[in-house]
């Protein structure tokens, strides 16, 4: 690509190189001088600009340890597999510990991650081997569109329209078939659809995109001639897909896994909105029950005056959440490089 | 091999291939069934915010503040803020992530690259709530919520965004053309000023579109930072300084908990709203940068 000529840039290249040369020559004083300070200057900045991002992440690590470090001498680890939130406990100091919120994170994320990860993958199948490229090209930017609707707004839906319907519908369907299963144990008096199920419904709607982006890309890559090789030997699409497809690209989908992954982690407003949690902290195997995950937490309690105990311990929260956010992305990253080192050795 | 010839077609499956067939066909049925799932739910959505929120829009929508009593009102105060917290956001994150995207291509070795990188990337998987923690114990702690530490946060999210499509459009850019540049006797910056950015700028332009329209519809840090105000009772006002700035995410967000009628329906126009601003502004930039990439591709 690099070595091509864009047509027209050349009369683009002229238009803005020829004054320029032909006033200076290069050489000369004040212009010599200028173009020294003007590339000390650009690179000055540019460096600049690179080391505030730097600096950035490295100041939000410290800043949000440092809120939290109140917390952390209180209850140490302990807050981790501590399960009461009760702000007006010892007077008024309140007693806090994250477990509720630990086990609703993982109960919604492993949700939206066993739906989202099949049909995710599915999609990025069709999109990329199935569909034809007119219809591709529609239905790929169609749902990538998904994740550029505001968490906000999917909230809004999920509070006003899909719990509802999970009230009326999906929950009494999945009662009567599956529930002997205590996950999907009867529901609280008085509830109106939302909880953790919801929650994972719409964390499913957010990752989706994510993956069948991420795994449509990977299944492009894999060569052309794996799947024709596959083919010729006599594969249906499926075995070609199933032997070849999914078992080169297995590296890729994983870190695809973790990258939806820390999206269903961190996702804190839409969950807000439909998990009905804000005050108690409870762990209960139905998922038809109301909870709260970390950061749902951080975004409800921040709307209440709060005390410095419960403030620290909010940044506690953020911590652990910016903990598992850093190890998935760590993660994720890892395994791409340590994919494209090995296709590069191929 | 006699059997073969003598069954009438010999490439009809049968038995084993039969039973192959029918799986990858069952495969692909489910392949196509879930992105028309996608694509369907993407239309159930939208069309729920369309057909609601229509029914909310008026002009006075437009041109009132948000009212708890009798009519619904509008959302003038909203939409202003939202305007400056995400154009003040604009302007802090536009300059640094174009200069690391520029440093980045122009001016790294792998060993300055790499750190670099990772702090974008880190910087971009970072929950967007964990922003809004750190500017909410940074400039919110002690002195209360203030509109422009929300613009801060939404800069934080903005940045990683602009430099990856800067660097990207910017390593589109042929190397031939700088030496070219250089060989004329230019100087470096004069080079990357007037001849690599030039090339790539449209480039530049959709991905910070991309990012004004992803911090457009960020809720999250907001609800720390700018979101204690009366949901029904704001006014228009363009200091950032002075205290909270009204805006939409946190407009719908609270109206969607406050569970009255009026405050729903209120929700479903502002969602329609937000949502048409960030869609269009979207598939703008997403036609440009189709257009821009098969370009500099060919």
């Amino acid at each position: 690509v690099n070595d091509r000529q864009r047509p027209g840039t050349a009369a683009s290249l002229c238009a803005v190189a020829v004054p320029s040369i032909a006033v200076g020559g290069g050489i000369s004083g004040s212009r010599g001088r200028a173009d020294r300070v003007g590339d000390r200057l650009l690179q000055g900045l540019t460096t600049l600009a690179s080391l505030l991002v730097v600096v950035t992440i490295a100041f939000i690590i410290y800043q949000l340890v440092d809120g939290a470090r109140p917390a952390m001498s209180l209850y140490g680890f302990g807050f981790i597999g501590h399960n009461v939130w009760n702000p007006a406990a010892e007077n008024q100091h309140g007693i806090f510990g994250a477990a509720a919120f630990i086990y609703g994170t993982a109960v919604t994320s492993a949700i939206a991650l066993i739906l989202a990860g099949p049909i995710g993958i599915a999609i990025g199948l069709y999109l990329s081997l199935l569909a034809p490229r007119r219809i591709a090209a529609v239905v790929g930017p169609l749902i990538e569109l998904i994740a550029a609707v505001p968490s906000v707004v999917l909230g809004l839906w999920g509070l006003l329209v899909l719990a509802p319907l999970i009230k009326s519908t999906i929950e009494p369907a999945l009662g009567a078939v599956l529930g002997w299963i205590p996950l999907f144990g009867a529901p609280a008096s008085g509830w109106a659809g939302e909880g953790v199920f919801a929650a994972g419904i719409i964390l499913t709607i957010m990752v989706v995109p994510i993956v069948a982006s991420i795994s449509r890309e990977l299944f492009l890559s894999v060569p052309n001639e794996l799947k024709e090789g596959a083919l010729a030997l006599g594969a249906t699409r499926w075995e070609m897909v199933r032997g070849v497809v999914l078992a080169s690209s297995r590296p890729g989908l994983t870190a695809t896994m973790i990258l939806g992954l820390s999206r269903a982690l961190g996702e804190a407003i839409a969950v807000t909105q439909v998990i009905g949690g804000g005050s108690s902290s409870i762990i209960s195997g139905n998922l038809f029950n109301v909870g709260d995950t970390l950061a749902s937490r951080i975004a409800n309690a921040s709307q209440s005056s709060n005390g410095p105990r419960m403030t620290a311990a909010i940044f506690y929260l953020a911590v652990i959440l910016l903990a598992f956010g850093l190890l998935a992305n760590l993660t994720a990253q890892t395994i791409v490089r340590r994919y494209e080192v090995a296709n590069r050795a191929h | 091999m006699a059997t073969v010839l003598d069954s009438p077609n010999p490439f009809a499956p049968s038995g084993n291939l039969r039973r192959r067939k029918r799986v990858d066909l069952m495969m692909r049925a489910t392949a196509t069934f879930w992105a028309v799932a996608a694509v369907a739910v993407l239309g159930i959505v939208l069309g729920y915010v369309a057909a609601k929120g229509a029914g909310a829009l008026s002009p006075s929508f437009f041109t009132q503040s948000p009212s708890d009593f009798g009519p619904i009102g509008g959302i003038l105060p909203e939409i202003v803020g939202s305007l400056i917290l995400v154009g003040l956001a604009t302007a802090f994150a536009l300059p640094i992530g174009v200069l690391t995207g520029i440093y980045l291509t122009e001016f790294s070795t792998p060993r300055t690259a790499y750190p670099i990188r990772l702090a974008l990337d880190l910087l971009n998987g970072l929950p967007s709530i964990v922003i809004g923690v750190f500017v909410y114990g940074l400039l919110v702690l002690g002195s209360g919520q203030k509109g422009y530490a929300g613009s801060i946060a939404l800069a934080i999210i903005m940045v990683p965004l602009i430099a990856r499509a800067a660097q990207e459009v910017l390593r589109l850019v042929p190397q031939s053309q700088r030496e070219a540049a250089h060989a004329l006797g230019m100087s470096k910056w004069r080079t990357t000023v007037g001849v690599v950015l030039p090339a790539c700028i449209s480039g530049i332009i959709t991905g910070t579109v991309l990012a004004v329209a992803r911090a457009a519809g960020e809720t999250a840090p907001l609800i720390l930072l700018s979101s204690l105000y009366d949901a029904g009772n704001t006014k228009v006002t363009a200091n950032v300084f002075g205290g909270v700035m009204p805006n939409i995410p946190i407009q719908i967000f609270n109206d969607s908990e406050l569970g009255t009628p009026t405050a729903h329906e209120r929700a479903w126009g502002a969602a329609l709203v937000l949502v048409a601003m960030i869609l269009i502004v979207s598939l703008i930039a997403r036609v440009l940068l189709a257009r821009q990439r098969r370009r500099l591709y060919r």
